[in-house]
């Protein structure tokens, strides 16, 4: 059993795939919000083309695999774009790291979740608030900082939280593209030492200790962001 | 953009999409199965029921499925002697048993979460009527209990399927040649790199949509109040 666990030295290197997983994931995360924010925007919106694109985004997230969109995003689209180029005459040559090309389709991927949150949160402020701020004096540009928005973060934040948590699991992903992930360097330590169960296993735990942390963060902020609520 | 490979190709395309399909439908079958009585032993009041299933429920849904693909698959090698004494080990040098193995496993944990909440969401009043006319234990769970459960659970458990087909894409790194394996074959043959990704997406997309309104039909046919 001592054997099971024996790491031979590939433990600082384990270490480093998750600070490179938390780092990919915070960045796919951030791209998520942002696009997340922009998507309830279309949804909300009454433009029907904003809500016709977003409609699609959301279509398409749903309905095609991650690792197929990863690969896609990552061997595809600079083929697609070269491609492109060479039809016009160009000579382009386009390299997309494994960094970018996966918290981009990652972010892209959980922007879709993040819409429906935040589409839900916005929906969830009180018309009568958004009217005292109008009675207040306060126009479309201010009512949002001041009152739509940070009234919304609050209704937003379990949702958000949930979507981190699936995000978080989806970035182990990205090792198929070669990112030195924590997958990816349990599946370098598992071929040199020949033991697959013992770094795979070991993997799977800081997967799980990174969750219990960020249930135990999600918690933390929530009550922070109802601090002044009254039950 | 070069249509012909991917015209070319679709007949084996087609032959991934239905090892997809199989393992779906295998996999959704057996975590079913699996899930019923772990919901039961989740919401048990014994601990020796409760607490072995609610770890194995917080391992498989706080780890990522492509970790515990490769557990089980390149994982077993390394206890091959442990399992040689068991007789498995023919079992697990096969990435399609593993394949089956780790998506029953994983959509057993999320289903039986969604069916310990709905199972928790079955009105009282329903329940304290069966026992009214005598219903208890099993007999109870299977009349009353579970048809509503289902019934509650059904929207919830319809994404965890679409979920897993999705899901299902991952056994390509394990060498089986569902969609996912297929395309990628076929690009390192022909170099199409976008064309054949997109035919797979669209493929997948259909693929999805159907399950989709499959389970949108099943929530209007079981839904008591008629319109």
């Amino acid at each position: 059993m001592p054997d099971l666990f024996n790491l031979q030295g590939y433990g600082g290197s384990l270490m480093e795939g998750a600070v490179m997983t938390v780092l990919v994931g915070l960045t796919a995360m951030a791209i998520a919000v942002l696009l997340g924010l922009l998507g309830a925007w279309g949804k909300l919106s009454g433009s029907p083309l904003a809500r016709f694109i977003t409609d699609t985004y959301t279509t398409i997230v749903r309905g095609v695999p991650e690792l197929i969109m990863l690969l896609l995003v990552y061997f595809g689209v600079p083929t697609l774009i070269q491609d492109t180029a060479q039809a016009l005459g160009h000579e382009l040559v386009i390299d997309l790291d494994p960094f970018t090309a996966g918290s981009l389709t990652i972010g892209f991927i959980y922007g879709a979740f993040c819409t429906e949150v935040f589409r839900g949160a916005f929906q969830s402020v009180p018309k009568g608030q958004i009217e005292a701020a109008r009675a207040a004096g306060m126009h479309e540009i201010l009512t949002f900082r001041r009152v739509r928005f940070p009234q919304a973060m609050r209704y937003a934040l379990p949702g958000l939280g949930n979507v981190w948590m699936v995000l978080i699991k989806a970035t182990a992903l990205i090792s198929i593209i070669q990112l030195d992930e924590l997958m990816r360097n349990a599946r370098i330590a598992a071929n040199t030492t020949h033991k697959p169960f013992t770094f795979y296993f070991v993997a799977s735990l800081i997967f799980l200790l990174i969750t219990i942390v960020s249930m135990w963060g999600q918690r933390y902020a929530e009550r922070w962001a109802n601090r002044g609520v009254r039950h | 953009m070069d249509i012909s490979v991917v015209i070319e190709h679709f007949p084996r395309l087609m032959e991934g999409a239905w090892i997809t399909v199989q393992i779906t439908i295998i996999s959704v079958v057996l975590g079913f199965v699996v899930a019923v009585p772990a919901a039961a032993m989740r919401l048990s009041g014994n601990p020796v029921l409760r607490l072995p299933v609610q770890g194995f429920m917080f391992y498989f849904r706080g780890t990522p499925l492509l970790v515990q693909l490769f557990l089980i698959y390149y994982g077993s090698g390394q206890l091959r002697e442990q399992l040689e004494v068991v007789g498995l080990w023919s079992w697990f040098r096969e990435a399609w048993f593993c394949a089956v193995l780790t998506l029953t496993l994983n959509t057993a944990a999320y289903t039986a979460e969604i069916l310990r909440g709905a199972i928790q969401g079955v009105p009282r009043g329903e329940i304290e009527a069966g026992r009214a006319v005598g219903m208890s234990g099993v007999l109870l769970f299977r009349r009353i209990i579970m048809p509503k459960a289902f019934r509650i659970a059904l929207p919830a458990y319809g994404n965890e399927v679409v979920f897993l087909l999705q899901a299902t894409s991952l056994v390509s790194t394990i060498t089986l040649l569902d969609l996912t394996g297929v395309a990628r074959r076929v690009i390192a043959q022909t170099f199409a790199v976008y064309e054949v990704f997109i035919a797979a997406a669209v493929m997948y997309l259909v693929m999805v949509y159907a399950l989709v309104f499959l389970f949108r039909w099943m929530e209007k046919r079981l839904n008591p109040v008629r319109q």
